[in-house]
């Protein structure tokens, strides 16, 4: 051992520790027409609909689009039709069966090929192949034909009345791709087409130059978008890797990158960063929200496969079953506390599960907003719950231990330390586990560690929904939305509660037209999940992003693709 | 050994005798000890003195700089880094040593196998690279995966996974060591020493533990302290997967990693426990020089 050696590991410790989070990705020389994006997490495919990575759609946007996107204010705008059809213009059938849209004359793919009504026709037809395994399959729900009717102008129809027909084919989950391109990549075989998925060709402002999966993205200007003079940027290049802080760093501070995406960073230092003043910060506050998920099912390991199983009921939680258990965790969390320590001004505090817009938002929860564990303690005392010696409540040999997991990040971690500090004060003893986020949120059946599985007592997580109508997110905690083996787990009811009311309210709301009734149906839905606790929500979250002050144009929008507007960005 | 057989008259004087004799002289060395005892004191004992709860969050105290009630500040969430160093420190340097002590003895106890007898040597090697090429990563992902609940159960969060990473480290960090030893042992065995043991009728089981582990004793030494470096990094990227310890139990490696965005703010956090982790590393490394050189009969003040 030479004293050479035990320098360099010294320095090797001192660097490579303290830094190991920082991006060393070179920085690439910012040219005046050249626009450089960071998302943190990378990106794998361009197909948005074999994908249902964010951060996948969103690379994939700037390429392929919808026939309408959602505004910053969660308006809709024409992208390749014409016009929004309405009830009005006629565009919506009277008995709300079929929406027609007419498409914009004159629209090429950046191949020179001319779009028509039967690449609409195709695109629908791709995703709701049955072998497909599309992630939008959501957005086409209740559709039974979609069909051109000439090369301008498409219907579809749906198999009720569908008072919000705009599920398909608006915002950036289900955009148009060439029939040409793709007519060979249906069903099955839409995962082998990886030429196509990896380089889709699109009408929007960009086009794919080069992809290398999990990496990088080089993008040029489609000579042929539709609107002259427009993108402004020759060319673009998508990067990914690294983490929320240093993506963050990578715009704010150093300059390095113009854009950079979702940035959960704790307050402190997202101000340090912004006093560099070589970029800003850019929030939105759409429809996420940070939530408490709380298993209803049994997740004891020794259940082995029957673990958190819903089982028709029969596989309850040992004590997460008792409301007055639920109840009594949600009055003991300071949320306000959890918003200045983790979010600042990117939260709000919320106590629902559907905070947006403002007419969906109920307003019955707000009590939950100030904590009251005296409440909690009572309440825990009146169910029978008594404190052991160790501080911990019993009842009938059950132990109040909860074991609390969520996805590896800093502020999330710093949330899990604070919400077991406020259980332990009523009597809860709590184990944190945090999972690297490919894993968690993977998606993968085989794992047992994925957001879907649970096997866990609580989990925390974001989630939220594109545009602005609520029908799918609030559809997805009905009971046959119970994750399990039947449907590789990828059941969105994941607290794995049921409730009769609430399946009745969902068929409810799919044929109530938007209006005060819809509202009513949403609220009582969202009240019902809440006032249950199935769903503890903790933090109206905003979308927060970063971009250099020399960028122009910008314009957040919470409700769908923040790169939905790329073609007006310029400097 | 040759040194054992008395060739001038002088008083007897045992072998650990001798070493300590040599090592004394080794000036680094000494220093490695007294800063190694340094901190495994502070670290075991800090806590009587400083009784802080490494747990507790205290909101009103948030990124605080150097105060009497925090020596060293406190973190994002007001916990105390002092309090919260002595605590990683009990973890990391327990974890780092009993990892690093499973993987000596496997190592050691194959290198030495393969080395001695030709049989083996084959089998054990191909074994040694079949370890060699697994890809670690996915490997500790499927041993934890599988096992972290049986442990959890048995033993609690905190007990279990303990088990479990010191076993997991132990047993895919052996192979260089075995290898090293390995190539000792066979230049060892040819030695005319050996030979001249295996002349007056010595058993094998003695010369292996009599006459070749003390001349191998020095790359043992050498990867040993390696190890407890290399069981502290590998622990921290565990914890860091979510795989680890849970994200509320402090190690050293999981304080210098949720410290690296406050760098700027809170400069300590990321400073005390780096320090720590290079002074420990640092000093076990020149404990393991000295040692060498006072085990090395060659080099060794007769």
């Amino acid at each position: 051992m030479n004293l050479r050696h035990t320098l360099s590991v010294l320095a090797v410790l001192v660097f490579v520790a303290a830094f190991a989070r920082g991006n060393s990705e070179p920085a690439s020389q910012v040219q005046d027409r050249h626009l450089n994006i960071l998302y943190w997490q990378a990106v794998s495919i361009l197909n948005p609909y074999l994908s249902g990575g964010t951060k996948d759609i969103e690379a994939a946007s700037m390429v392929v689009e919808p026939l309408a996107h959602y505004d910053e204010n969660g308006g809709m705008v024409p992208v390749l039709a014409a016009e929004i059809p309405t009830l009005e213009n006629g565009g919506v059938a009277k008995d709300l069966r079929s929406v027609t849209w007419k498409l914009k004359p004159d629209i090429t793919w950046s191949d020179g090929t001319p779009l028509t009504a039967h690449d609409v026709a195709f695109s629908g037809a791709y995703c709701r192949h049955e072998e497909a395994g599309c992630a939008a399959l959501a957005s086409f729900a209740d559709v039974s034909a979609i069909e051109a009717l000439d090369d301008h102008t498409v219907r579809i129809t749906f198999k009720v009345a569908k008072p919000w027909p705009y599920g398909p084919f608006v915002g950036s989950l289900s955009p148009i791709i060439q029939r040409q391109q793709f007519q060979d990549c249906l069903g099955a075989r839409a995962q082998e087409c990886t030429d196509q998925n990896f380089g889709p060709i699109g009408t929007g402002p960009f086009k794919v130059d080069e992809f290398r999966a999990n990496d990088v993205i080089n993008y040029s200007a489609n000579a042929r978008f539709r609107e002259p003079g427009k993108p402004w940027f020759r060319t673009a290049t998508f990067k990914g890797g690294g983490d929320a802080a240093s993506a963050a760093r990578a715009v704010l501070e150093t300059g390095e990158y113009d854009y950079a995406w979702n940035l959960q960073v704790e307050p402190e230092v997202l101000e340090r960063m912004v006093a560099a003043r070589r970029g800003e910060l850019l929030m939105g506050f759409g429809s996420q929200v940070e939530r408490l998920i709380v298993n209803q099912t049994n997740d004891d390991s020794s259940l082995g496969d029957q673990r958190s199983l819903y089982l028709d009921g029969t596989n309850p939680h040992p004590f997460l079953s008792d409301p007055a258990v639920r109840r009594a965790l949600s009055l003991a969390i300071d949320r306000q506390v959890l918003v200045e320590v983790g979010y600042g001004a990117a939260g709000r505090t919320t106590c629902n599960v559907l905070p947006a817009p403002a007419a969906y938002a109920s307003a019955a929860n707000e009590a939950c907003k100030t904590p009251d564990p005296v409440e909690a303690n009572r309440l825990l005392d009146e169910a029978g719950w008594a404190r052991g010696g160790d501080g911990v409540r019993t009842r009938d040999g059950v132990r109040l231990s909860i074991l609390y997991q969520t996805s590896t990040n800093s502020v999330r971690q710093g949330t899990q330390a604070l919400i077991k500090q406020m259980w332990e004060a009523i009597g809860v003893e709590t184990e944190l586990r945090n999972i690297d986020a490919a894993v968690f949120f993977g998606a993968d059946p085989a794992s047992p560690d994925t957001f879907q599985k649970f096997y866990a007592d609580i989990e925390m997580y974001t989630n939220n929904f594109q545009g602005t109508d609520p029908e799918v997110y609030m559809a997805g905690w009905a009971c046959d939305q119970n994750p399990g083996p039947h449907n590789q787990w990828l059941g969105t009811n994941i607290p794995r509660g049921c409730s009769d009311e609430y399946d009745a309210l969902v068929e409810q709301f799919s044929v109530t037209p938007p209006g005060e009734d819809r509202f009513r149906i949403a609220k009582r839905m969202n009240d019902i999940i809440v006032q249950n606790q199935f769903v503890i929500p903790l933090i109206w979250r905003a979308t927060v992003s970063a971009q250099s002050s020399s960028l122009k144009g910008v314009r957040m929008n919470p409700w769908d693709s923040e790169l939905w507007n790329i073609a007006d960005w310029h400097r | 050994m040759p040194t054992e057989i008395p060739d001038t008259p002088r008083t007897h004087r045992s072998l650990w005798m001798d070493v300590w004799l040599t090592f004394r002289q080794h000036t680094g060395a000494l220093i490695g000890v007294g800063v190694f005892a340094t901190i495994v004191l502070a670290v075991f004992l800090g806590p009587f003195v400083h009784g802080v709860d490494p747990q507790y969050l205290d909101l009103q105290a948030r990124n605080q700089g150097v105060s009497f009630a925090h020596p060293l500040g406190t973190d994002n969430l007001g916990r105390d880094t002092l309090a919260q160093v002595f605590a990683g420190g009990r973890i990391s340097l327990a974890v780092g040593f009993a990892a690093m002590f499973l993987s000596l003895v496997l190592g050691t106890a194959v290198g030495t196998l393969a080395g001695y007898f030709r049989r083996l040597d084959g089998p054990l090697m191909r074994f040694t690279d079949l370890f060699l090429a697994l890809p670690l990563l996915p490997l500790l992902l499927v041993i934890i995966m599988l096992f972290r609940d049986t442990l959890r159960n048995a033993f609690g969060p905190e007990t279990g996974i303990f088990f479990l990473i010191v076993f997991v480290i132990g047993i895919t960090s052996w192979m260089q060591t075995a290898r090293i030893v390995r190539g000792e042992v066979l230049a060892i065995k040819e030695r005319e020493f050996i030979t001249a043991a295996r002349s007056i009728g010595t058993r094998e089981r003695r010369i292996v533990s009599r006459h070749i582990l003390p001349n191998a004793l020095s790359p043992i030494m050498v990867s040993a302290t390696l190890g407890i470096a290399n069981a502290i990094i590998t622990e921290s990227a565990l914890s860091f997967l979510g795989l680890g310890f849970p994200p509320d139990f402090p190690t050293w490696g999981r304080l210098l990693f949720d410290g690296a965005n406050f760098i700027t703010i809170t400069p300590a956090r990321v400073l005390w426990p780096g320090l720590a982790i290079s002074l420990t590393v640092l000093s076990v490394n020149y404990i393991g020089d000295g040692l060498r050189d006072a085990l090395d009969p060659r080099l060794r003040d007769t």
